[in-house]
């Protein structure tokens, strides 16, 4: 299958200078590569601040990285003027809050209408025409009567919908949906998650599904990259991934699920995972402070490795 | 003249004293038969009402369960079914805008009918306590954690060392004495969390009411929380679990009532509800949720929970339900299961 985007060695230091001269250096991302593939849903999966968000931004340029590429349908990515309009009009990107991301003094139509003023896409006439077949196309009937209302007036999956509208009406080739459906009740997710499949076969879109739910990830997602702090540790196809996972870190991001089963309540929770020490982390392995089976090995930095095909992880010790 | 008043008197006076033997007798029969004599928590025909603007929200409608000593329950539902007003009512914490109706039992006190400064001398906090929800941002960003801590022991009189009764409270969640010192700010949210949990446990309750308390955190730290829980829960707390998501209920409680605008809609075992479901709405719920190990599919649930103001005569469910009949229009029955009860026509 073709590729649609792919990042090679992507990587973005945060730098916290203090008065002092003392710098602190965060390394959000630190050279990442993957690809997503035309019409597969991606995940990009890790607890808060592993680096998730920040490899969207760097991908549609909200900020810029410090090394790497990006490729996207073919054009490589970089500052230049085409470039960016290629990007930010073909990807687009879904949120995480619903109550955040779509703006309360704007009525519906306006917030769809938005990415097409702003690239100036159809004629005044057509833009209306877009606007209402997007709500259609994310199930907001009726849409003229939704596209005269105010947020406040929607419920939560209502408003992601909304957004979820403004991402399509562009007709982008790539929607990177950040979380969208952690703050959304349990019984409204799974209208948004089948809407996303819908989408996707009717559109062809191809999804980045950036959560830390490993669950509806399993649901959605095709391939899964698991991220700790700012590094890839384990990739491959979805169910390979969370039915048999090869890195001690996936492991543990598994362990702590619970699935809805009344047997639960007896058995102990168990996650194989330690707390947190004070080693400086980016020197070698950096789940090593955390890792069970950590050895003198795991002071060198491992490499993601292709384990067999279609699988990679960057541990010396993968779990069979 | 005399006489006759005198004789009336006496007559008032014996049949006083009749009425007030018959009341002592009544205490008395009450106190020596209690329908469950394990229940420490019942609550009976509970109604919340919000007044707002000439409306009213009926956000907890004729609610009933009880529980048994040893027993957690987990209380489950979308947003705004009134599952978190439930918590607050039985902490009585609720706005003054709140009309409530029918009956709490704690420990055979009703904790709706005493005064609110009998709840605070004997109840609140000391025997009652609360994780509320977003309970992260509920700690004061211009006072130590010590400090806060301080403040509960003065504000609830408590007679020890408090010294060591916050060291002893720090130490049950699993935190380093260090943190004590410090400012929330300098806390993650996972630990953030803990130092709630063991505000709610510095006085030593029975019960503790957690209002979504993993919500706003990671998948491993909320998994770590969860284990926290059950370890506080063998110590012998009773736990009183507000959450929607069925996974982390399944971890902690022994029963479990599911809401459904206002009304609980079933309520059993964990196990009957999870495997046998009764309730079209709680079959919906729990086909809804994505498992890790079971790539199955799922179905979602169409519609919108109807509007408390002017809840929908008969089953509430009945615009979303699969199974909505005629009869579904009339208030539903309430069918006794083998552990508990579900309100549905179907089982009529």
């Amino acid at each position: 299958m073709e590729e649609i985007l792919s990042a090679k060695d992507l990587k973005k230091y945060f730098v916290r200078g203090g008065f002092s001269g003392h710098k602190d250096v965060v390394r959000a991302v630190d050279e990442i590569s993957f690809s997503v593939k035309k019409g597969e849903t991606f995940v990009l999966a890790g607890e808060s601040g592993s680096g998730k968000t920040t490899t969207a931004r760097l991908i549609l340029r909200a900020i810029e990285p410090d090394a790497g590429t990006v490729i996207f349908d073919g054009v490589r990515i970089d500052n230049h003027d085409t470039a960016l309009r290629k990007i930010r009009t073909e990807c687009q990107m879904i949120h995480q809050d619903p109550y955040a991301s779509v703006n309360p003094r704007m009525t519906v139509s306006d917030i769809v209408r938005e990415p097409l003023d702003i690239y100036e896409i159809g004629s005044v006439k057509e833009r209306n025409k877009q606007i209402l077949e997007a709500l259609r196309e994310v199930k907001l009937e009726p849409a003229e009567e939704i596209a005269k209302k105010y947020p406040h007036m929607l419920s939560g999956g209502q408003r992601q919908r909304v957004a979820m509208a403004r991402s399509i009406v562009t007709r982008p080739k790539l929607v990177i949906a950040d979380e969208p459906v952690s703050m959304l009740d349990v019984s409204v997710r799974v209208g948004i998650l089948e809407l996303m499949r819908e989408l996707q076969e009717r559109l062809g879109i191809s999804f980045l599904y950036i959560t830390h739910d490993l669950s509806t990830a399993r649901y959605i997602g095709h391939r899964i990259a698991i991220m700790y702090r700012g590094k890839i540790v384990e990739s491959g196809p979805i169910n390979d991934v969370l039915l048999d996972p090869k890195h001690p870190y996936t492991q543990a991001l598994i362990d702590s699920i619970s699935d809805p089963n009344p047997d639960n309540l007896t058995k102990n929770k168990e996650i194989r995972i330690k707390e947190f020490s004070d080693i400086d982390v980016y020197e070698g392995c950096r789940f090593r402070d955390r890792c069970l089976y950590a050895a003198e090995k795991c002071k060198q930095e491992p490499q993601l490795e292709t384990i067999r095909n279609d699988r990679s992880a960057a541990c010396f010790f993968p779990l069979n | 003249m005399t006489l006759s008043t005198s004789i009336r008197n006496l007559y008032s006076l014996s049949n006083q004293l009749r009425s007030a033997q018959r009341s002592l007798f009544k205490t008395q029969m009450y106190s020596c038969v209690i329908p469950y004599p394990m229940t420490f928590l019942s609550v009976e025909n509970l109604k919340v009402f919000y007044q707002t603007q000439g409306k009213q929200v009926h956000a907890v409608d004729d609610v009933s369960f009880s529980l048994e000593n040893g027993e957690s329950i987990a209380i489950a539902g979308e947003s705004a079914c009134g599952k978190s007003t439930l918590g607050l009512t039985i902490m009585r914490a609720l706005q003054g805008n709140a009309i409530v109706s029918g009956e709490i039992l704690f420990d055979d006190k009703s904790i709706l009918k005493i005064s609110e400064e009998e709840f605070t001398k004997t109840l609140r906090w000391k025997e009652i306590s609360m994780i509320f929800q977003g309970s992260m941002n509920s700690l004061d960003p211009v006072f130590t954690i010590k400090q806060q801590f301080d403040e509960i022991l003065k504000k609830h009189g408590y007679k020890g060392n408090h010294q060591k009764a916050i060291l002893e409270a720090v130490s049950v969640v699993g935190l380093p004495i260090s943190v004590l010192e410090k400012f929330p700010h300098e806390l993650s949210g996972g630990m953030k969390q803990r130092v709630v949990i063991s505000m709610a446990l510095l006085l030593k309750p029975k019960l503790v009411i957690a209002d979504e308390p993993t919500t706003a955190l990671d998948v491993l730290v909320q998994a770590q929380i969860m284990s926290l829980i059950k370890r506080l829960k063998k110590e012998g707390i009773a736990v009183m679990l507000i959450s929607h998501d069925l996974g982390i209920i399944s971890e902690i409680s022994e029963k479990v009532g599911i809401m459904y605008a206002g009304k609980i809609v079933e309520f059993g075992n964990l196990s009957d509800i999870y495997k046998n479901p009764k309730h079209p709405y709680t079959d919906a719920l729990l086909k809804s949720v994505p498992k890790l190990k079971d790539g199955s599919d799922l179905v979602s649930l169409k519609g919108n929970p109807p509007d408390l103001v002017n809840p929908p005569e008969g089953c509430r469910f009945y615009d979303r339900c699969a199974h909505a009949m005629e009869k579904c229009k009339k208030e539903p029955p309430k069918i006794k299961t083998p552990s508990g009860y579900v309100l549905c026509w179907l089982y009529e």
